[in-house]
C-alpha cells in the first residue's frame, strides 16, 4: 500500500480513537474483577474487559507495524492525555453496576456496527481484523442486550435505575460519533463509512432493544453530545486512570511479568 | 530440506495450553507453513485477541521445530486468516468432548444467542440444558446446566 503524508494521518487518528476507546474501556471493565455484583457477571466484565484489551493491541499493532508509530506499550502507557483520542464514555468512573452495564450496551452495539463496517475497509490491515472483532464483540452485545432487557422489566427499582443509568450514559455515548476533521477523506478513500452513517445505524439498532426493556430515550432536540475526546480534550477522569496504567511502565519500561 | 508433512505431523502434538486435549492444528490455527532450503516459516492466527495462550503456542512451536533439528525457525501470529470456530477440525471436536468440553455447532459464519441455548451436555447427552452465562474460566469458554443429570458443564462456544 502506498499513502501520502496527509493519507497516513487520515488512517492514524481513526486507529488512535478506536484503540484508546478498547484500551480506557478495557480498563474500566477490568476494575469489576473481583467486585462483580455476582460471580457470572464479574466474569463476564473480566472477560470483556481481556477482549477489548487485546484489541486495542491489535490496533497499536497496526499502528506501530505499518504507519511507524512507537510500539503498542509506549503508545498504550507513555502518551500524555492531550494525545489520548478516546471518547468521554469510556473515562467514567465505574460507578454503580447500572452504569457500567449501560455504558457497555450502548459502546458494544456502536463497535459492533463499527467493525462490520471495517470489514469492507479499503485498508486491508483494519478490514483484517475488524473481521475478527466482531465475533468478540457480538458477546458483548448478546451479554448486554439480555442484562438490559431482564433489568429494565424486573421490577420497579431495576427499572429506575436503569432509566437514570440511560439518562446519565446516553449523551456520553452520542461523543462516540463526534466527527472528525478527517470524515470526508475517510470516505473518498473507502476506509470509514463515517461517523454520522454509524451514528444512524446506532439509533436504529438501540431503539427497538430500549423500547422491549422499556426504556425511554430524551427527546432528541434535548440531546447534547459530549464532544471534545476525539480531539484530545478529556473529563477530570481520563488522567488519574492514566497515571495507574503507566505507572510501572513509567518505573521501568522494560520490565517483564 | 524437511517435507511440510514432516512439520505438520510435529505440530499436531503441540497442544493447546488450556486444554491439553486438543493440538494447535486440531484448532485450526496454523494458518501458514513455508519451507525454503533450511528455513521454516509458521504462521498462527489469535482464537481471540485477547488470548494469553497464544505467546506460550508460539513458544511451543519453536521449541517444537527446534527439537527437530530446525535452526532456521520463523513463528508468527497475523490476522490474515481470521480464525473461526468453524476451522476446528473433526477430530478437534473429539479431543473437546474428551476434555469435557462441548464442542462448538458449526455457524456458517451467523452467531446467535439461540446457539447456546439447549447445547448438548457433554456427561449424559442431554439438550435440556441452561445457558448460564456466554462468559466462562477462559475467553472460548461459555458456562451452561444440565437439567437432567444436574451438572454444569462448559462449552467451546461458537465465534464468527
Amino acid at each position: 500500500m502506498s499513502y501520502t503524508g496527509q493519507q497516513k494521518n487520515t488512517i492514524k487518528d481513526l486507529l488512535f480513537k478506536m484503540a484508546d476507546d478498547q484500551l480506557i474501556l478495557g480498563h474500566r471493565n477490568s476494575e469489576w474483577t473481583g467486585i462483580g455484583p455476582f460471580i457470572e457477571e464479574d466474569i463476564a466484565f473480566s472477560s470483556i474487559a481481556q477482549d477489548k484489551i487485546g484489541q486495542s493491541l491489535a490496533l497499536y499493532n497496526i499502528l506501530h507495524e505499518q504507519l511507524g508509530e512507537a510500539d503498542p506499550d509506549t503508545l498504550g502507557f507513555a502518551r500524555s492525555e492531550k494525545e489520548f483520542k478516546c471518547c468521554h464514555l469510556v473515562e467514567y468512573p465505574i460507578g454503580e453496576y447500572e452504569f457500567s452495564l449501560m455504558r457497555n450496551f450502548l459502546f458494544a452495539h456502536a463497535d459492533y456496527l463499527r467493525f462490520e463496517m471495517l470489514a469492507d475497509s479499503s485498508f486491508e490491515p483494519l478490514a483484517k481484523v475488524a473481521k475478527k472483532f466482531r465475533g468478540e464483540i457480538k458477546y458483548h452485545v448478546m451479554h448486554s442486550d439480555n442484562w438490559i432487557k431482564k433489568l429494565g422489566t424486573a421490577n420497579d427499582e431495576s427499572h429506575s435505575r436503569m432509566q437514570s443509568a440511560l439518562n446519565e450514559t446516553f449523551n456520553l455515548a452520542l461523543g462516540i460519533f463526534e466527527p472528525s476533521e478527517f470524515e470526508n477523506e475517510l470516505i473518498e478513500m473507502k476506509i470509514f463509512a463515517g461517523e454520522e452513517s454509524l451514528k444512524s445505524k446506532w439509533l436504529e439498532t438501540i431503539k427497538p432493544i430500549l423500547e422491549e426493556a422499556s426504556l425511554k430515550l430524551s427527546d432528541e432536540k434535548d440531546w447534547k453530545p459530549s464532544f471534545g475526546g476525539r480531539k484530545g480534550s478529556h473529563t477530570e477522569y481520563l488522567q488519574p486512570l492514566l497515571n495507574e496504567m503507566g505507572e510501572v511502565f513509567r518505573i521501568d519500561a522494560k520490565a517483564e511479568w | 530440506m524437511i517435507a511440510k508433512e514432516k512439520i505438520l505431523k510435529a505440530l499436531e502434538e503441540v497442544k493447546d495450553p488450556e486444554i491439553p486435549t486438543i493440538s494447535i492444528v486440531d484448532l485450526g490455527i496454523v494458518t501458514n507453513i513455508t519451507v525454503e532450503n533450511d528455513f521454516v516459516g509458521i504462521t498462527l492466527t489469535p482464537t481471540f485477541s485477547g488470548c494469553p495462550a497464544l505467546k506460550v503456542m508460539e513458544d511451543l512451536v519453536r521449541e517444537k521445530m527446534q527439537s527437530l533439528g530446525i535452526r532456521n525457525v520463523e513463528v508468527k501470529t497475523n490476522f490474515d486468516v481470521p480464525w473461526n470456530t468453524d476451522m476446528i477440525t473433526d477430530n478437534g471436536r473429539e479431543m473437546l468432548k474428551k476434555h469435557g468440553l462441548a464442542p462448538p455447532m458449526k455457524h456458517n459464519g451467523l452467531v446467535q444467542i439461540e446457539m447456546l441455548k439447549n447445547v448438548e451436555c457433554p456427561h449424559c447427552k442431554s439438550r435440556n440444558t441452561t445457558l448460564q452465562t456466554p462468559f466462562g474460566p477462559t475467553l472460548c469458554r461459555s458456562i451452561h446446566y444440565c437439567n437432567d443429570c444436574l451438572q454444569a458443564f462448559e462449552q467451546f462456544k461458537p465465534v464468527a
